[in-house]
């Protein structure tokens, strides 16, 4: 299939405005999640659904993406309570709590995923592309619920905008201001939460934690102002999941998720080189440019002596 | 026999993650064990399209050096100013998404799928044996995971004052005159050389749950690092028996039940250790009131 084709395919291009929507409000979200110095919690909630999802599987019976996503948003929030239980009740540090709750629920996972497969259910397939994502497992309702979660996540983000700022730059203050800092900690999760839930389908549980982290971060390059990060971050994540699945549909038997992600990847290095004020060449030309103003003023100087 | 076989393989893979893993807990660097045991994929992918053969030791070289090349993206990207743990993040997934990428472009000439990527075969180690000189010498696995727990505990055991220094205070260390950065390295080429080891038998995302586990359990148990290290050997090795035998029972993925064990034993801890548990502290907290009325 050439690109023509594949944009005027209407299942494709179904698929596409998926894809995109996803992209555009996990960049969003993320932005967040990056200035909180939260980036691996979309990681360790992403292996988290996994468990989620097979539990909806065993007690439902049936391949329906709205109980996948229920199941999934479920275990996500188990998973943020460990992990705040774990911190607080022993000396485990906030990086090892990710690490643990990640790998436990994602072995949990793996051995009810197979147990499935052993069983009389037999017929998994539908599960296995949760791990790394597939587009082409995407029906009609699937497009239809990611692109109401993304609705509600960007609309919920630009009301409050004012207050999730002031919450990633200077929670104390926001305390102090009488922002009721825990619910809006939990408030912020739980969209995380809900753009991992969306996510999983496309991307895989695997790898979803690169459409939270990459876009924010090279959308960071870009800029020293929050809207236009958020909004840049957003732009990003949309043009890498509309890439990727570009790619995925056009070469056969390639899973989206991995080619979302690397699309990313070339964004985030694009941004990283080319940015105009924290860029690596933009940084590299600051210093030529000073060492030659330096010599130059010492030439004159030397000059001036001599004469 | 079989049995014999297979739960040794996880032992000995719990071991030699768990040795490691403790010095990432007190390191506050598990998820760069988490970032290493995912990136290592496309190393072992390209050595394997290189050479075209599943033979262990360019799989090995590189894996090693994805692994380190990794330690070194996420240092690059950190010192131009990405947060640490989102530049984890940025190089894990982009590795791991490259080297899914591969196997899927080259399922033909690949012999192994996706889903042994994420979760092995420790099933079938017993039947993949060696022969050394003419003699039966067992499972290659057993070798192979054997040597690589072996290496990490002789290691540990020569540096153990220079990794413990690092560890817990590196500006005295290098102050003292100990290569710092040195140390640094040979603990993630060691972890490097763990996952791909582990590889075949647990898969490279379960590799992450004996990193840090079996570590951070042993954590809770004990507040002294050598004792620590000992511990985490013990809880994995348990962690590997009580997980073959519920995966026969469950019939399930008998890795995956073992990093569940090893989830379980954690949870003990967490609620019944002696120093640091809930409900000990739950007790203290009592006691303290009690005596204050």
């Amino acid at each position: 299939m050439n690109i023509m084709d594949i944009i005027t395919d209407p299942n494709t291009r179904w698929i596409l405005l998926g894809t995109m929507f996803l992209g555009l409000s996990s960049g969003v979200i993320g932005s967040f999640a990056y200035l909180r110095k939260q980036s691996l919690l979309g990681d360790t909630l992403a292996h988290a659904a996994l468990p989620g999802i097979c539990v909806a599987f065993m007690l439902t019976g049936v391949k329906s993406t709205s109980y996948f996503l229920i199941g999934a948003a479920l275990a996500g929030l188990v998973a943020v309570f460990l992990i705040s239980v774990l911190t607080r009740y022993s000396k485990i540090k906030q990086d090892a709590a990710l690490g643990i709750v990640l790998s436990s629920f994602f072995g949990f996972g793996i051995v009810m995923l197979t147990q499935i497969q052993q069983s009389e259910y037999g017929n998994q397939s539908g599960l296995d592309t949760f791990l790394f994502g597939q587009t082409a497992s995407m029906v009609m309702s699937d497009v239809y619920m990611m692109m109401t979660v993304s609705f509600i996540l960007i609309f919920t983000c630009t009301v409050f905008f004012k207050e999730f700022k002031l919450l990633s730059f200077d929670p104390g203050f926001a305390k102090g201001m009488g922002l009721p800092v825990v619910f809006l900690d939990y408030f912020i999760m739980m969209l995380i939460v809900a753009a991992v839930v969306i996510g999983i389908q496309a991307v895989g549980v695997v790898l979803m934690a690169s459409l939270l982290i990459t876009p924010a971060v090279s959308a960071r390059y870009w800029t020293e102002r929050l809207h236009i990060m958020v909004i840049l971050s957003g732009i990003f994540g949309m043009l890498s999941g509309v890439s990727g699945t570009l790619i995925s549909t056009s070469v056969n038997d390639l899973p989206t998720g991995p080619l979302i992600v690397l699309s990313a990847t070339v964004w985030f290095f694009f941004s990283m080189l080319f940015a105009p004020k924290r860029g690596v060449l933009s940084s590299i030309w600051r210093r030529v440019s000073t060492k030659k103003k330096y010599s130059l003023e010492q030439d004159r100087r030397k000059g001036s002596h001599s004469s | 026999m079989n049995d014999f076989w297979i739960i040794l393989v996880g032992a000995l893979v719990a071991g030699s993650c768990s040795v490691l893993g403790c010095f990432l807990i007190v390191r506050k660097m598990t998820l760069i064990g988490d970032a290493i045991s995912h990136s290592v994929l496309p190393g072992i992918v390209l050595a394997f399209l290189i050479t075209g053969t599943r033979d262990s030791v360019p799989m090995l070289i590189g894996a090693a050096a994805l692994g380190l090349l990794t330690v070194f993206l996420i240092q690059l990207f950190q010192s131009s100013g990405v947060q640490s743990d989102a530049a984890i993040g940025i190089v894990f997934t982009s590795l791991f998404a490259t080297g899914i990428v591969l196997v899927s472009l080259y399922t033909q000439q690949i012999d192994f799928d996706l889903e042994h990527v994420l979760y092995g075969e420790i099933a079938y180690t017993p039947w993949n044996t060696m022969t050394i000189a003419g003699i039966e010498a067992g499972p290659k696995a057993v070798w192979i995971v054997g040597s690589c727990f072996i290496l990490n505990l002789i290691l540990i055991f020569l540096f153990f004052k220079q990794f413990k220094l690092v560890s817990f205070d590196p500006s005295l260390a290098a102050a003292m005159g100990i290569p710092v950065l040195f140390f640094h390295y040979l603990l993630m080429s060691l972890i490097s050389l763990t996952t791909v080891a582990s590889f075949d038998s647990v898969g490279s995302i379960l590799v992450v749950g004996m990193l840090i586990i079996p570590a951070a359990t042993a954590y809770l148990l004990s507040d002294r690092l050598s004792r620590m290290i000992l511990v985490s050997i013990g809880v994995g090795g348990l962690s590997s028996v009580i997980g073959y035998y519920s995966a026969t029972i469950l019939d399930a993925s008998i890795s995956g039940c073992m990093v569940g064990s090893a989830a379980i034993l954690f949870g003990l801890a967490f609620l019944f250790s002696p120093g640091n548990g809930v409900v000990s502290l739950l007790l203290k907290r009592r006691k303290s009131k009690e005596s204050h009325a």
